[in-house]
C-alpha cells in the first residue's frame, strides 16, 4: 500500500542532488520567518506549479471559447451534415470522462498517427508533449460546453434586431459581427464564467501526464517530504484562492457587461 | 480490436466496478445532501456556517486533490488512525475513493438541493403552515418533495458528473473501466483501440443513465405537464 510515499526516506531526499528546487530549499531552511509559508522549502515549487495551472487554463478556455463559437455557428448551419457534425461533437464529447480523453490523446493519438502512417507505408514517430495534449484535450473537451452556452445565449438575441439588420442590407456574417455577437456576449457570460471553474479543475487531470502543472509539484514535494497531507491542502487552498479570484472577476465583468441594462 | 474481444470479461467486471462505486457515492451522498441542505436554509448559525464552508470548499477544489487527500494524505496520519482503528479502511483504495466521491457529491447536491428549497413556492409553504403544519413536518411533507421536482434536471447533471469523475479512481489503482483500460492498453500498445471502447462503454452507461433519470423526471413531474400534452 502506498509505494511511492513509503518508497522515500527523509536520508533519501537530503542526497538528492543539487536540484533548483534544492538549492532552494537549503537557502531558505535556515529563515526561521519564511518556513511555514516556504513549506519545506517547495513553495516556489508549488507556486511555479500554480502559475503553470492557470497558464494552461487560459489557453485551454482560448481553445475552448474559439471552439464554441465555431461549433454554435455550425450548429445554426443550413447543412444538415454540418449540424449532425456539431451535435455528434457536442454529445460525444459531453458523454466521455474528461480522463479517459486526456489518455486517448496523449497516448492514442501517436500510436493511431504512427499506425496509419505505417500501413501507408511511410512510418512516423510522433509524440505529443504532455502541454500540447494537456491544452488541446482540456480545450477540446470544454469547447463543447460553451458551444451549448453560446447557443443558448445565441438564442437569447431578440430576434427582430437581426431582422432589422437584415433589413439595413447587412449580411448574415456582418449582422453576427455587429448585431449578435456583442449581446450573445452578455447572454454567455455566467455560462462561459461556469465553463470556466470547471475547466480550472479539470487542468489538475493533466498531471498524470507529467506536465509540472501544480497537482504535479504537490506530488513531487509530498512524495519529497513524505508530508502529502500538508502538500495536497496547500494544492487545494491554492486551487480554493483561484476559484475565489475568478468568482470576483466574473462578478465584475457581469455587472460591466449589464450597463445600461434596465432591470426589471 | 481481438484484445477487446479477449478481454471482454474483464471490462465487463470493470463496468461494475464503475457502477458500484457510482451508486454507493451517489446513494449516501443523496442522503447526506439532504439534512445538509435544510441546515443551510433553516438551521442555526453556527450549524450553517460549518455545512457552507464544506460545500465551498469541495465544489472550490478539484477532485483529483481531494482523492489524493484522503488516500495519500491519510498516511500522515498514520499513527492517529490507527489507534483509532480506522487505518484497515483507509489502507483500501476502493475505500478511500468511495469516501472522496461521497464527499464531493454530497457538496454539489447540497448546493443543488438548497437551491430547489429556495424554489419553492411561498404560496405552497403559506397553504402548509395555514393547515397547520410547521417544522419537521412541513419539511417533510411539503417542502423537500417539491424541492426535489425542482432540484431534479441540476441533480441528473450532477450524477452523470460524478458517473464520469469515477473515472479518476483508477489513478489510486480502483480497477473501474478507466484503469482495466489502462491496464490493457498499456500491456498491448493498442492505446486508441482500447481507450476508444472505454469511451464508448462510458457514453453507453451515461446516456442509459440520463434516459432513466428522464423517464423519473417525467413522472414526478407529471403534475406540470397536465393540460400541456
Amino acid at each position: 500500500m502506498l509505494p511511492d510515499i513509503r518508497g522515500y526516506t527523509r536520508e533519501d531526499f537530503w542526497m538528492r542532488p543539487a536540484s533548483e528546487t534544492n538549492r532552494q530549499h537549503h537557502q531558505t531552511i535556515n529563515t526561521k520567518d519564511t518556513q511555514l509559508l516556504d513549506l519545506e522549502g517547495y513553495g516556489p515549487l508549488l507556486l511555479a506549479g500554480a502559475r503553470l495551472t492557470v497558464y494552461v487554463g487560459v489557453c485551454a478556455m482560448m481553445i475552448a471559447v474559439l471552439l464554441g463559437l465555431i461549433g454554435m455557428w455550425c450548429k445554426f448551419s443550413r447543412s444538415v451534415f454540418v449540424r449532425f457534425l456539431a451535435d455528434t461533437y457536442t454529445t460525444v464529447i459531453r458523454g466521455v470522462p474528461e480522463l479517459v480523453l486526456i489518455l486517448l490523446v496523449f497516448y492514442g493519438v501517436p500510436t493511431l498517427i504512427q499506425d496509419v502512417s505505417a500501413l501507408i507505408g511511410r512510418p512516423v514517430y510522433v509524440s505529443l508533449d504532455p502541454f500540447t495534449a494537456g491544452v488541446a484535450t482540456i480545450g477540446f473537451i470544454y469547447g463543447a460546453f460553451s458551444t451549448e452556452v453560446f447557443r443558448g445565449a445565441y438564442l437569447a438575441v431578440p430576434k427582430g434586431q437581426i431582422e432589422a439588420a437584415q433589413a439595413c442590407g447587412m449580411s448574415r456574417a456582418l449582422t453576427f459581427r455587429r448585431i449578435v455577437l456583442p449581446q450573445m456576449m452578455r447572454f454567455a457570460l455566467p455560462g462561459l464564467g461556469n465553463v470556466w471553474m470547471v475547466l480550472i479543475k479539470a487542468t489538475a487531470l493533466i498531471s498524470v501526464i507529467q506536465l509540472p502543472e501544480l497537482m504535479r509539484s504537490a506530488d513531487i514535494a509530498s512524495r519529497n517530504t513524505r508530508k502529502p497531507f500538508t502538500f495536497f491542502f496547500a494544492a487545494s487552498l491554492i486551487y480554493l484562492a483561484i476559484t475565489i479570484i475568478s468568482n470576483l472577476v466574473q462578478q465584475w465583468a457581469e455587472k460591466r457587461a449589464a450597463k445600461g441594462i434596465r432591470r426589471a | 480490436m481481438d484484445i477487446i474481444i479477449a478481454n471482454l470479461p474483464r471490462f465487463f467486471g470493470a463496468t461494475l466496478v464503475t457502477l458500484q462505486i457510482t451508486a454507493i457515492a451517489v446513494f449516501i451522498g443523496f442522503c447526506i445532501a439532504i439534512p445538509l441542505s435544510v441546515i443551510r436554509i433553516a438551521g442555526p448559525k453556527f450549524l450553517s456556517w460549518p455545512v457552507y464552508l464544506f460545500t465551498f470548499y469541495f465544489r472550490g477544489t478539484p477532485l483529483l486533490v481531494q482523492i489524493f487527500l484522503i488516500y495519500y494524505g491519510s498516511g500522515q496520519f498514520m499513527e492517529q488512525l490507527h489507534a483509532l482503528g480506522l487505518w484497515g479502511l483507509f489502507q483500501s483504495p476502493w475505500f478511500c475513493a468511495v469516501l472522496a466521491l461521497t464527499l464531493n457529491t454530497a457538496a454539489y447536491s447540497t448546493e443543488i438541493f438548497r437551491g430547489g428549497i429556495q424554489g419553492v413556492p411561498a404560496g405552497e409553504i403559506e397553504a402548509a403552515r395555514a393547515c397547520g403544519m410547521s417544522g419537521a413536518l412541513l419539511y417533510r411533507r411539503v417542502v423537500i418533495p417539491r424541492a426535489l421536482r425542482i432540484a431534479w434536471p441540476s441533480y441528473t447533471n450532477e450524477v452523470i458528473f460524478l458517473l464520469q469523475a469515477s473515472s479518476l479512481v483508477s489513478i489510486i489503482t480502483v480497477m473501474d473501466i478507466t484503469g482495466v483500460a489502462g491496464e490493457i492498453a498499456t500491456r498491448s500498445f493498442a492505446f486508441y483501440e482500447v481507450y476508444l471502447f472505454a469511451a464508448a462503454i462510458y457514453i453507453l452507461i451515461v446516456y442509459g443513465v440520463l434516459w432513466v433519470f428522464h423517464r423519473i423526471e417525467k413522472r414526478i413531474n407529471a403534475f406540470l405537464h397536465v393540460g400541456s400534452a
